[in-house]
């Protein structure tokens, strides 16, 4: 019985690193999206950034909205296609989570405003903290909207 | 002058834990009672001592005394009195506190019950708790002392706007620590006998007895936090997999192994060190649940602190990881087996099928959580692990447990023949074939759902005809109804009663999540006031927002109508709630809840009469909370001491007697 018992967890072993190892989510920043390159396709990445001055555009009548998020350095273009929470704004803090398109868009599956109080949005022309923006995508963990 | 004898009290309990400790492992070595009794009065003075300290801090917080450092930090003159109470957990100082009354409260009971029992394990039991008792006396004399003395100021913030929120935040928290801390208690037990060298029948009493009340607590717990997380955060679910989540299932997994496997160790005489393992893989776990949440390293919607304690606690866990493990290694070989375990497809077999599980489990759960942690401290990477990883291991896991929460209570202890398993085992197949053809019939296609619903009827069977056989029998020997159950079930069998009262409760629970989360139905739409969305058999009708002032927040509401196949059944009100100390609203949903399922609205955003709304069909959630709370009766029925039930049954017997003499 101790045999089996050893072929069952080494076999559970060998499941759990190749599950997780398929659904891991990266936290990135859009530099480091576009650094990444190709490896960035196909990958849940939970995007951390400042959503652009004058780059969101609402769908009229239905839900789903367009923007851009930036890091001060790169910016990378947004589709989202559920209603944005209260909060989002431009020149605010958001957390996209999803995948990087071909098309050379981001298509999100959430759209997380951080709850947390300590952000502040840095002042307009100043370099984005990439440490804030990494303390921004953890405090979203946990706010899923699946 | 409030600050002052709060800090004499916790320097006072130092002082107590540390030297009650030092006596009673020292009584333990010597054999001596009056060293016993020494321990005995340590344990007391360190639970008077931490109680009222705690309550020392009551009085600060209702006196509105900003002197205090932790007052100055949570209290406010603005919230109702019912939040000034319970800001004692609100933040990490005061939790911290709140934990050394419980502590102080389980070491005394435990003290107390055992007084005059097991005096060759005792005074190890309590110099473990003492130490235990002394790091967190320690953690509140220095790196989180609630109550250092700063300038008063004449208002302060109030406690953290989640608090006030929602009442289940206000009753979670106490669960929690009753079930954390009270696992202290039976690795204090599992120390002794490891250091004892002895792990006797009657010892197993106490430590079963001191490992089910935390888990009736931790259980409650586990589920007040999801249904906190359902009323609250509005994204329309209970469970995300979330580190704080997880923190507080790891313990649960472990001390529900080691509940089983002590049954095992009863019947059989086997198992001895691997249950003393699990308990100790509790404790641990909690200790190292506790540096998860308070220690600020997952900054999730949980940890609303962040502190300089989060190494002092690591400390601490390395510490009692050291101990468990050198105990383990050096002693464990004097903990012998008694007998064997002669068949797999027996009632032990399935037991230790069970306990594989839960341990296989814990890993999944414990890699999945601390696996990111890891990644960023070596190679300063952020990442976790999706939701997808722990369903993809978690569910089959949990319709393997469920199959043997048919099986083994189905199976025979010990080596029978093919006949009495294959009598035991084929009935229970029937209902589980009933239960798929609801399911199907409900429109349910999901595999994994169909296979929850096959292995949860099977269950269902099995559990219900274990838990009426000893009343059946006695009904054929002519008994009685009322003394059938009586004898039957709550005295003789009374802990296989209520273990199967929690196994009914598990079924439900199961099978009530794989249908909540894979049948659920939602959309996200934008409205404005007139229009109209449908869910399933539902209609809600939007009828514009209002705004409303209350005490301590501005409530931002929004109305709809509801109804069902046009017939209107009510009305729902999720909320914008704008708290002064938030950047943000909080948003409240709304629920309608029914007996086949909920109708869940969330506000997304609203701006002037267009509501962006999450509206959500769960199907069945609503059994989940009612089941857990049918677990943890269960577990409190297997729990009552023999002489309350004598009583209930001399009352009963009093009035069966009655109708016979008129």
């Amino acid at each position: 019985m101790l045999g089996a018992f050893l072929v069952a967890g080494a076999a559970f072993v060998v499941i759990a690193a190749s599950s997780m190892n398929k659904n891991l989510v990266y936290y990135w920043t859009p530099t480091d999206l576009v650094a990444n390159g190709d490896k960035a396709y196909g990958a849940t990445i939970r995007l951390g950034g400042m959503v652009s001055a004058g780059s969101i555009t609402k769908n009229a009548g239905v839900s789903g909205v367009e923007f851009n998020v930036h890091d001060g350095a790169k910016t990378v273009h947004v589709k989202s296609s559920g209603v944005p929470p209260q909060m989002f704004r431009e020149n605010i803090g958001v957390v996209v989570e999803g995948t990087m398109v071909k098309g050379g868009y981001f298509q999100c599956n959430r759209l997380m405003v951080s709850h947390s109080n300590e952000y502040r949005a840095p002042k307009s022309g100043h370099p984005v903290d990439k440490q804030e923006l990494e303390k921004l995508m953890k405090s979203t963990e946990g706010l899923e909207t699946k | 002058m409030t600050a002052t004898l709060g800090r004499f009290l916790i320097l006072a309990s130092v002082l107590v834990s540390t030297t009650g400790a030092m006596i009673s492992f020292a009584a333990g070595r010597k054999h001596a009672p009056e060293g016993v009794r020494w321990a005995q009065r340590f344990a007391y003075a360190f639970a008077a001592l931490m109680i009222l300290a705690t309550l020392t801090m009551e009085y600060a917080l209702l006196t509105h005394d900003f002197s205090v450092s932790y007052v100055a930090h949570v209290g406010s003159r603005s919230v109702p009195t019912w939040v000034t109470i319970v800001s004692l957990w609100s933040s990490l100082e005061g939790s911290i506190l709140f934990w050394g009354a419980v502590l102080g409260i389980y070491i005394a009971a435990a003290t107390y019950l055992n007084r005059d029992q097991h005096a060759e394990y005792m005074p190890y039991a309590i110099g473990t708790w003492l130490a235990c008792g002394a790091f967190f006396s320690f953690l509140l004399s220095g790196p989180a002392n609630p109550f250092l003395t700063v300038p008063a100021a004449a208002d302060g913030p109030g406690p953290n706007p989640l608090l006030q929120n929602h009442y289940l935040m206000v009753i979670h928290p106490p669960f929690l620590y009753l079930g954390y801390v009270g696992m202290t208690i039976p690795f204090g037990y599992a120390c002794a006998a490891l250091l004892r060298g002895r792990l006797g029948l009657s010892f197993l009493k106490p430590m079963r007895a001191s490992l089910m009340v935390p888990w009736i607590f931790l259980t409650c717990a586990i589920m007040l936090g999801g249904w906190w997380a359902y009323e609250v955060l509005g994204w329309g679910g209970y469970w995300a997999w979330d580190p704080v989540e997880n923190a507080s299932l790891l313990p649960w997994l472990t001390a529900t192994a080691a509940l089983h496997s002590a049954i095992v160790m009863e019947r059989r005489g086997v198992l001895k060190g691997w249950t003393v393992t699990l308990i100790q893989a509790s404790f641990l776990l909690t200790i190292l649940g506790t540096f998860m949440t308070r220690s600020g390293v997952f900054n999730s919607v949980h940890s609303f602190t962040q502190s300089a304690i989060g190494p002092t606690i690591l400390a601490f866990l390395a510490a009692v990881l050291i101990f468990s493990i050198a105990l383990l290694a050096t002693r464990i070989d004097t903990l012998e087996a008694e007998g064997r375990i002669d068949s797999a497809a027996s009632k032990e077999g399935a037991f230790l099928f069970n306990n594989l599980i839960f341990v296989l489990l814990t890993f999944t759960v414990l890699i999945g959580t601390v696996f990111p942690l890891v990644v960023e401290a070596v190679k300063g990477k952020q990442m976790s692990v999706g939701r997808p990883y722990f369903d993809a291991m978690v569910v089959p896991a949990g319709t393997a447990l469920l199959f043997l929460l048919g099986i083994g209570p189905a199976l025979p202890w010990g080596r029978s023949s093919r006949q009495q398993i294959l009598k035991a085992l084929l009935p229970p197949i029937a209902t589980g074939g009933v239960l798929i053809a609801l399911g199907a019939a409900f429109g349910i296609r999901n595999g994994w759902t169909l296979a929850t619903m096959f292995v949860g009827g099977y269950a269902a069977h099995v559990t219900l005809a274990q838990m009426w056989q000893p009343l059946v029998q006695r009904l054929r020997r002519g008994d009685s109804f009322g003394n059938a159950l009586v004898n039957g079930q709550l005295r003789r069998g009374r802990r296989r009663f209520g273990s199967y009262i929690v196994h009914s409760g598990a079924v439900i629970v199961l099978i009530a999540i794989a249908v909540s989360s894979t049948q659920r139905t939602q959309h996200e739409v934008k409205l404005t006031k007139g229009q109209a969305t449908t869910i399933g058999a539902y209609t809600l009708t939007f009828t514009g927002t209002e705004v409303r002032q209350e005490p301590n927040r501005e409530a931002t509401i929004a109305n709809f109508n509801v109804a069902k196949n046009g017939t209107p059944v009510t009305t729902l009100a999720p909320r914008m709630n704008q708290y002064p100390q938030m950047r943000e609203p909080i948003g409240t949903p709304a629920v309608y809840s029914t007996l086949k399922g909920d109708l869940y609205l969330s506000i997304m955003n609203l701006e002037g009469d267009t509501a962006g709304v999450l509206v959500l069909w769960m199907p069945m959630v609503g059994w989940i909370w009612f089941a857990v709370i049918l677990m943890g009766i269960g577990g409190l029925v297997a729990l009552i001491p023999s002489r309350a039930v004598i009583a209930v049954e001399a009352k009963d017997s009093v009035a069966a007697a009655a109708p016979a003499l008129s």
